[in-house]
């Protein structure tokens, strides 16, 4: 058979992908191994959403803070550059800028940030890799597994809540709670809405340890949940609205 | 052929190089060994068979990720109709607490280091 | 043809073993930062894009520029480009190389960049750019590669190359368009909410890739046997020319838009970037010189006598390039980050890992043309004689 140098490369390195073709027919027909049983209450069925009551939060206190930072292995960074930070408190003219009047007593009240879990999240709209993506219950959750760190995400955020992991996080962590996995460098990390502990009937640890009872957390897909009450009671602002992220932390200011 | 006796030079050089992974440790003695594992589980049985979890326990923990972190579902059917809780570090690490003489073991003997543990707190070693 | 690129002058493998010595540096730092993190560079939670990403966003201007010689060869016969679109081609192939580089570069997971092969999301703009990225390193790659192959056994390219080239035009235009909608797309960042983000860029692109084009002619001609030709280098010229003119105007515009209606939040931006704020003004030496050299290359640009002048016409190159890095790379990445969406000015330097890493990049965007250009000058020099 005559053939020549190019040629034969040719057929050689046909030859080299058919040993290939096995192990990639295993892969495509391999099938699921995990039987996972439907959650016992079906996720659509709710809309988490918080109210935050600005006056009723004291100066200088971080029990919310602290509660989440504490179950969730939050690092503590201690520089403006590094940190990471779920939930935080920023005074009143930042967090609504050009809204005070001269004479609102407001200006610098500390006021409770975290993420806003958007309706229309423009953090999920740019994730490449779907890392973040917002769960049939309305939370923005977050895969860290999947995050391979371009920070897209942080630069589509209006509102700032998310952080990198710029370093190990874990040298930086006081005290390890073993029930919650840490992160590693290179991924974007924020607050979730305590999925967690969702799942287990619970509420938010930020919600559970503020003593003023100054965070509202609940279903409103609920009619009789307390915060669809508060927000049919109360006037309710939320950060920057008109850019359409439909934010679903309502402040009572 | 041209340059005969170079090119089967060359060829017994390549063989000799690709196979050293495989003489280098049938020599070297340090693969001589089945890894010995120690199991301190309370339990007498794991979520699946012994033969099972060796072969899949890595396919399954995926699984078990992409359940609960993507769609919210964190109660597995075993195959013999028991519920586990879909977790790491609160299933798996609850009963497998010694890590280096369990997990580390096989993990060592074949060169892998799974990321897991970078996130996934490892529980102290119990002293018993 | 690649062993063209083996062999060389003195000072050939003077240079690539320069270069291979600073990509060396930049490796080294490069493991270091795998390491210990991202946070070994001058980015921070407010700036969380820094260095890499003004490369990035820069080098896809470059890399696009090669339509510039194609599309006036190709579509309308323009002859005079006939000798120097493989040099543009090549460059584009450096440049995309460049690009993709610094993007894994700063990626915090970058043993994850698969993921976004194996979880394509269509809404994300960054999925495209990888997409059209790629896509136009392929077509260059081809495309110079089998056209410069058919120049050197003198026979006509092959009939399935035309589509291809006549495919890179709008290629070449889809790359930036994608790069600009990263930044135009988002609600929250009102420094780069602006519809003109795609034409600024093409502006920017077709002032600084003709730019460095026209500084690779030069120093072809003077280092090799193979010349450009004069008038081609005087095409290029006015070329850029005429985009630096488009590109300082789409720069009046934004600021018009913005000082005109008076929105805090927009003017904050510009601010910072031209006077500082709050007492920070990093970026503020850098910004007016960038405005004082585009303003400098328009003049000696346009002025016939200084732009015939090969001496000048160099300088003039390197101070639009020059001018154009800081404005598209610094200039608009940075500045989009400060103020923070609540108010804080948290400045951004780059640290030493950082910049000796992006040199690392450089470094082996240059090796690359380098090759490339070695390979097509010496088949050039040999058709010739």
């Amino acid at each position: 058979m005559k053939t020549d140098r190019r040629g034969f490369l040719k057929i050689g390195g046909l030859g080299i992908l058919g040993f290939a073709a096995r192990p990639l027919v295993d892969v495509l027909l391999r099938g699921d191994l995990v039987e996972a049983s439907p959650a016992p209450d079906t996720l659509a069925g709710k809309r988490w959403a918080m109210a935050v009551n600005v006056s009723k939060c004291k100066e200088g206190c971080r029990d919310c803070i602290v509660a989440c930072h504490s179950v969730h292995n939050v690092p503590d960074l201690g520089n403006p550059k590094d940190e990471v930070k779920w939930i935080w408190t920023e005074s009143y003219k930042k967090i609504f800028p050009e809204q005070e009047q001269e004479f609102d007593a407001r200006g610098g009240k500390p006021v409770v940030v975290l993420c806003n879990h958007c309706d229309n999240p423009p953090c999920v709209r740019v994730c490449p890799t779907k890392a973040t993506f917002k769960r049939s219950d309305g939370i923005v959750m977050m895969d860290y597994h999947r995050c391979i760190g371009c920070r897209f995400c942080m630069a589509a955020c209006p509102y700032g809540s998310r952080s990198l992991n710029w370093r190990d996080p874990r040298p930086f962590i006081k005290k390890i709670n073993p029930e919650f996995p840490t992160r590693t460098r290179g991924v974007v990390e924020k607050c979730d809405f305590c999925v967690e502990r969702l799942a287990k009937g619970l509420i938010p640890a930020c919600v559970e340890a503020c003593k003023e009872k100054a965070l509202v957390f609940g279903n409103l897909k609920e009619s009789g949940a307390e915060i669809r009450e508060i927000l049919r009671a109360n006037h309710t602002i939320r950060r920057r609205p008109w850019l359409g992220t439909g934010p679903q932390i309502y402040y009572i200011v | 052929m041209y340059d005969t006796a170079k090119i089967v030079a060359g060829i017994i050089i390549f063989l000799c190089l690709i196979t050293f992974p495989i003489w280098y440790n049938v020599t070297g003695g340090k693969a001589e060994y089945v890894p010995d594992l120690k199991i301190v589980t309370q339990e007498k049985q794991c979520v699946e068979s012994k033969g099972y979890m060796r072969n899949n326990h890595m396919q399954l923990l995926n699984e078990w990720r992409n359940t609960v972190v993507r769609e919210g579902n964190r109660v597995y059917v075993a195959s013999d109709g028991r519920k586990y809780d879909m977790s790491l570090s609160r299933t798996c690490l609850k009963c497998h607490v010694n890590k280096a003489d369990f997990c580390d073991k096989c993990h060592n003997y074949v060169e892998v280091a799974p990321t897991c543990f970078n996130c996934h707190v490892v529980p102290e070693e119990k002293k018993s | 043809m690649l062993e063209k690129a083996l062999i060389g002058s003195k000072k050939y493998y003077g240079l690539v073993t320069l270069l291979l010595i600073i990509i060396g540096a930049g490796f080294y730092f490069y493991l270091r930062q795998l390491s210990y993190g991202l946070g070994i560079t001058g980015m921070s939670r407010d700036v969380s894009w820094g260095l890499y990403i003004t490369q990035f966003t820069f080098l896809v201007g470059v890399a696009a520029s090669a339509v510039m010689v194609v599309l006036p060869y190709y579509l309308h016969n323009y002859k005079i480009f006939g000798k120097i679109t493989i040099l543009g081609e090549f460059l584009a192939v450096a440049s995309v190389a460049m690009c993709l580089t610094f993007i894994i570069a700063d990626l915090g997971q970058p043993a994850r960049a698969f993921n976004v092969l194996l979880y394509p999301t269509p809404t994300s703009i960054l999925f495209w750019d990888m997409v059209v990225l790629n896509g136009y390193l392929l077509l260059n790659i081809v495309i110079g590669w089998t056209v410069l192959a058919s120049e050197r056994k003198s026979v006509p390219p092959p009939a399935w190359v035309k589509p291809l080239i006549y495919l890179s035009i709008p290629w070449a235009v889809s790359i930036h368009t994608v790069t600009a909608f990263i930044y135009a797309g988002i609600p929250g960042r009102g420094f780069w909410l602006t519809a003109i983000m795609a034409p600024r860029f093409l502006a920017s692109a077709f002032a600084s890739g003709p730019a460095l084009l026209i500084l690779m002619c030069f120093i072809v001609r003077r280092f090799t046997r193979f010349d450009p030709g004069k008038e081609a280098i005087q095409s290029l010229a006015k070329i850029v020319a005429y985009a630096v003119a488009v590109s300082v105007f789409f720069v009046l515009l934004e600021i018009f838009t913005v000082f005109y209606s008076q929105i805090p939040e927009h003017m904050h931006h510009f601010e910072y970037l031209f006077f500082g704020m709050e007492g920070h003004e990093k970026l503020v030496p850098w910004i007016w010189t960038s405005a004082i050299l585009a303003i400098l290359s328009l003049i000696l640009l346009i002025n016939p006598v200084t732009r015939r002048k090969e001496g000048i016409l160099a300088m003039t190159c390197v101070a639009v390039f020059a001018s154009l890095w800081i404005e598209k790379g610094l200039g608009l990445v940075i500045t989009g980050f400060i103020p923070s969406p609540l108010g804080r000015v948290f400045e951004y330097s780059p640290t030493g890992p950082e910049v000796i890493i992006t040199l690392g990049i450089w470094a082996m965007g240059f090796l690359i043309l380098t090759i490339l250009y070695k390979i097509a000058v010496t088949v050039k020099e040999e058709i010739s004689t």
